[in-house]
C-alpha cells in the first residue's frame, strides 16, 4: 500500500513535469520564438486552454501528499517555506499573464504580460530543478520531524542553503530540458515562422540538454555518493537512464525530421523516464534527513494507516482515470495548430 | 506579535481575498446554465449572448480564484504544519478528491465553454456549461467537508500517537454539519451572482444600453435572487444556526453576546458586548427568541459565557459577536431589497422603477460583506480550536517558520493581491461596458 501510493504520487508529479513542464517550457522561449503580437498569440492560443488543467496535477499532487504521507507533507512544506512562498507567487505571475495579455491590444499592456509569463515561467522551471535537487540531496530533518532550511546558506552556516551548487545544477539542467521540451511542444501546435523558430530552438536546447546530461549524471555520482549507490544497486533501474537518452535523442531527431508529435512523445518520455529512475532510486525514502538517517521520512514512516490508504485508493483511482480522460479529451478538442484564437477571451 | 499571529492574520487574509472570487463563480455556474437552458428551449439568442457575456466575466474570476487558490491548499503544510500531521489523514483525503473530481472537470470544460461554442453545437456548449457548475459545486462540497470537519470532527479515529485517521468514511463525508453548511455557504453564492447579475443589468437599464438583455438578465437575477435569500435564512442558516446551538456552545454565547445563562433567552439585535464587564451595552432584544431559535423551545436554556471556563472562550468574542450581526443583519435587508424587486418584476414595472434599479446597481458588495462576515463567524466561532475539541489552534502551527519568514510573505501577498485587485476592476469594468453583444468564440 505504502509503494503503490509512493509511486501514484511520483507518477502524478512526473505529469505534472511532463504537462505544466511544456508551460514553463513555452514562456522559456517566448520571447524568442514570437516576435510580433499575432505571433504571441499563437504561442499563447496553443497553452491557453490547457495550462490550468496542467497546473491541476500540482494541486491534486498536493492533495495526495497531504493525505498520503501527512508528516512527510508538513516537513517538506514548512521547512522549504520561503522557497513554497516562491514559488506559489511565481504561479500566480505565470496564470495572469495567460490569461490577462488577452483582454487589450495595448502594445505596453501585452509586453509588460509577455515579459512576465517569460520570466515566470523560466524562474519555475529552475525552483522545479532546484526542488529536485534538494530532494536528492537531503534536507536537515532532525528529532523533531521538522527542518527550517535558508533559501541559501549564510557565510560558516552548519547546513547548506535550498540553493547552493548542487541543486543549482539541477536548476540549470530543469532550464535547458523543459525550454527544449516547450520548443518541441510549440513547434508541434505552431505554423509558419513560429513553427520554424521553435525548431530552430528545439534543436539547440535539445543539444544542451544532451550535453548537460552526463555532467548532471556525474554531480549525482560525486555529490550524492549514497544516492547513486542506491540507485546502481537496483539493477532494474539500469535500463531507464539509457531509454532516456534515447527518448531524448529521439525527440531531437523526429523534431528535425519535422515530425513533431513524435518529438513530443518523446520529450515527454524522457523527461518521465529521468523523474522515474529518481524516484526508483529514492523510494521508501520521501525526505532524507542530511543530519541521521533515523531521521529520514520515509513512505513507511509518514503515511497514514492502511486502512485510510485503501479506503482513499478506493475514491481517488476512478478521479485519476477521469482526470486522464478529460485530458485526451481536451488535447482532442484543440488539436491541430493554434493561431492564436484561443488567446482572445 | 508572534508567529501565531501572522499565520493566523496570513490565512485570514489569503483565504477571505480568495473566496471573492469562488463564490461569484459557483453562483454564476448556476445562472449560466440556467440562461444556457433557456436559450436551448426558447430559442432567444439574447440568452446565448447573456451566457457568453456572464461567461467572460466568469472566466476573469475563475482565473483569479485559480491562482489565489493553489496558496491555500499549500498554506495547510506552510503554515498549519502540525495540523497538516495530524489530521492530514482525514482531511487530506478531501483536498485530493478535490483535485481529482472538481479542478480537473472544472478546467477541462471550462476551456470547452469559452473556446469552444462553435465547434460543440448547442447541445455539447450546453453540457460543457453543466459540467463547469457540477465541477465547481463539487469543489465547494469538498472544501466545506473540510471545514465540516475542523467544526465537527466526524468519521475519524485518533490513533495513540494522537494522529487521526479515516474511521466511518460515510460519517466524514457526509457529516451532518457539511450538508447544512454546504446548503447555506451555496446558497449565499447563488445571492452573490444574482446581485452582480442584477447590478449589471440595472447598470444598463439605466444607462438605456443593450435594453433587452438587461430585461432578460433582470428576470434571472432577481428571480433567482428572491429565491436563494429566502432560502438563505430558511431553512439552511436556520439549520445550521441550531448545529452551533448543539455543538458548539460557547460560540453561540458570544455570537449573541450572551454572558448569564438563563431559559428564555433574548435575542439581541443591536448592542456591543463589554467583555470587561460582561455585559450588552445599548442592547434593542426580541423578548426570549433566542431559545425558541436555537433549540425550539422558548423555555430552552442558553449557556452564557460565564459558565464556560474562559480558556473555551472564542478568542474574540467581540469580532464574533459583530460579524455574526452583520450576517444576519445584510441578509436580512439583501431579502428585503430583493423581495421588493421581485414584486415589482411580477407586476412586469421593474425596468422602469428607477429607485429600485439605483439599489440594485449598487447593493452588489453587501453580499460579498455578507458572506465574509458569515465565514468569520464561522472560523472565529470554532476558536480556540482548529479541530474542535481536538487539536488547539495555538498548536496547529509550522514549528519551524518564524514571525518574520510569515510576516515577510504576508506582506507580499498584501501587495500582489493588491496589484491583483487592481487589474479585476479594471478587467471586469471593461466587459461590463462592452456589453453582452459579441460574437461566440
Amino acid at each position: 500500500m505504502h509503494a503503490t501510493w509512493y509511486f501514484l504520487l511520483a507518477g502524478m508529479l512526473a505529469a505534472y513535469a511532463v504537462l505544466d513542464g511544456f508551460d514553463f517550457g513555452a514562456g522559456i522561449v517566448h520571447l524568442f520564438v514570437a516576435k510580433t503580437d499575432a505571433e504571441r498569440r499563437a504561442v499563447l492560443g496553443a497553452i491557453g486552454p490547457l495550462w490550468d488543467g496542467n497546473e491541476v496535477w500540482l494541486i491534486a499532487s498536493g492533495g495526495v501528499l497531504f493525505f498520503a504521507f501527512p508528516r512527510a507533507y508538513s516537513a517538506a512544506f514548512s521547512g522549504l517555506y520561503l522557497a513554497l512562498m516562491l514559488v506559489l507567487w511565481l504561479l500566480i505571475l505565470r496564470g495572469i499573464s495567460i490569461e490577462l495579455r488577452s483582454h487589450s491590444k495595448h502594445p505596453l499592456w501585452c509586453a509588460a504580460w509577455d515579459a512576465t509569463f517569460a520570466a515566470s515561467s523560466s524562474a519555475m522551471a529552475i525552483v522545479l530543478g532546484v526542488a529536485l535537487g534538494n530532494v536528492v540531496r537531503g534536507v536537515p530533518i532532525d528529532a523533531t520531524g521538522y527542518f527550517e532550511q535558508d533559501l541559501f546558506a549564510t557565510p560558516g552556516g552548519a547546513q547548506p542553503g535550498a540553493v547552493d551548487p548542487f541543486t543549482a545544477v539541477f536548476g540549470v539542467f530543469a532550464f535547458t530540458v523543459l525550454g527544449a521540451h516547450g520548443a518541441t511542444f510549440l513547434a508541434w501546435k505552431t505554423s509558419g515562422s513560429v513553427h520554424d523558430r521553435c525548431r530552430e530552438a528545439g534543436l539547440r536546447l535539445w543539444l544542451a540538454s544532451l550535453v548537460l546530461l552526463p555532467f548532471v549524471t556525474a554531480t549525482i555520482a560525486l555529490g550524492e555518493p549514497g544516492f547513486f549507490g542506491r540507485f546502481m544497486a537496483r539493477a532494474p533501474l539500469w535500463l531507464l537512464p539509457p531509454c532516456a537518452a534515447a527518448a531524448a535523442f529521439v525527440a531531437r531527431r523526429s523534431l528535425a525530421d519535422g515530425r513533431e508529435l513524435r518529438a513530443f512523445l518523446a520529450s515527454s518520455a524522457f523527461i518521465a523516464l529521468m523523474l522515474f529512475a529518481t524516484a526508483g532510486a529514492m523510494y521508501p525514502t520521501i525526505l532524507r534527513s542530511t543530519i541521521d538517517p533515523a531521521f529520514t521520512v520515509s513512505a513507511h514512516s509518514a503515511a497514514s494507516n492502511r486502512d485510510s490508504l485503501a479506503v482513499g485508493l478506493l475514491l481517488c483511482t476512478p478521479g485519476i482515470v477521469l482526470a486522464v480522460g478529460y485530458l485526451a479529451y481536451s488535447f482532442r478538442a484543440f488539436r491541430g495548430k493554434s493561431d492564436g484564437a484561443a488567446a482572445r477571451h | 506579535m508572534d508567529a501565531l499571529a501572522w499565520h493566523r492574520i496570513q490565512f485570514a487574509f489569503t483565504i477571505t481575498y480568495h473566496y471573492l472570487f469562488p463564490q461569484l463563480t459557483m453562483g454564476l455556474a448556476l445562472l449560466i446554465v440556467i440562461m444556457k437552458a433557456l436559450a436551448l428551449r426558447r430559442r432567444d439568442s439574447r440568452w446565448d449572448d447573456l451566457a457568453r457575456f456572464w461567461g467572460r466575466v466568469f472566466a476573469i474570476n475563475f482565473g483569479l480564484g485559480v491562482v489565489t487558490g493553489i496558496p491555500m491548499e499549500f498554506q495547510f503544510g506552510t503554515n498549519w504544519a502540525r495540523f497538516s500531521d495530524t489530521a492530514g489523514g482525514v482531511v487530506g483525503l478531501t483536498l485530493a478528491l478535490e483535485g481529482l473530481f472538481a479542478f480537473f472537470a472544472e478546467s477541462a470544460f471550462l476551456g470547452l465553454f469559452l473556446f469552444g461554442e462553435k465547434r460543440l453545437g448547442p447541445r455539447g456548449h450546453f453540457f460543457a456549461a453543466f459540467m463547469v457548475l457540477l465541477g465547481s459545486w463539487l469543489s465547494g462540497y469538498f472544501i466545506v467537508v473540510t471545514n465540516a470537519f475542523m467544526q465537527h470532527p466526524a468519521g475519524y479515529v485518533a490513533e495513540p500517537n494522537g494522529r487521526l485517521e479515516l474511521g466511518r468514511l460515510g460519517d466524514f463525508l457526509f457529516n451532518p454539519w457539511a450538508i447544512w453548511e454546504y446548503a447555506h455557504t451555496m446558497t449565499a453564492a447563488v445571492v452573490t451572482a444574482s446581485f452582480v447579475v442584477c447590478a449589471v443589468a440595472a447598470y444598463w437599464n439605466l444607462m438605456k444600453q443593450f435594453e433587452d438583455h438587461a430585461r432578460a438578465a433582470l428576470r434571472i437575477g432577481v428571480t433567482a435572487g428572491v429565491l436563494a435569500c429566502a432560502l438563505l435564512a430558511f431553512p439552511t442558516g436556520d439549520q445550521h444556526g441550531k448545529l452551533v446551538a448543539k455543538y458548539q456552545p460557547p460560540a453561540l454565547a458570544a455570537m449573541e453576546g450572551k454572558f448569564e445563562s438563563g431559559t428564555r433567552a433574548d435575542l439581541a439585535i443591536v448592542g456591543q458586548p463589554n467583555v470587561g464587564e460582561r455585559r450588552l451595552e445599548n442592547p434593542i432584544v426580541v423578548p426570549e427568541l433566542l431559545s425558541f431559535l436555537a433549540y425550539g423551545s422558548f423555555g430552552a436554556t442558553v449557556e452564557g459565557l460565564d459558565d464556560v471556563p474562559r480558556d473555551q472562550w472564542p478568542d474574540s468574542v467581540e469580532l464574533l459577536y459583530f460579524s455574526y450581526h452583520i450576517m444576519v443583519g445584510l441578509g436580512t435587508l439583501l431579502l428585503a431589497l430583493m423581495g421588493v424587486a421581485a414584486i415589482l418584476l411580477w407586476r412586469g414595472v421593474l425596468h422602469r422603477t428607477k429607485a429600485v434599479l439605483w439599489m440594485l446597481m449598487l447593493a452588489f458588495p453587501f453580499p460579498y460583506i455578507a458572506t465574509t462576515a458569515g465565514w468569520m463567524t464561522a472560523e472565529l466561532g470554532r476558536q480556540p480550536w482548529v479541530v474542535y475539541g481536538i487539536l488547539r489552534t495555538a498548536r496547529a502551527t509550522s514549528p519551524r517558520v518564524g514571525a518574520g519568514d510569515v510576516a515577510f510573505s504576508t506582506l507580499g501577498y498584501a501587495g500582489l493581491y493588491a496589484l491583483l485587485s487592481v487589474l479585476f476592476l479594471y478587467l471586469v469594468a471593461r466587459e461590463i461596458a462592452r456589453g453582452p453583444t459579441q460574437a461566440p468564440a
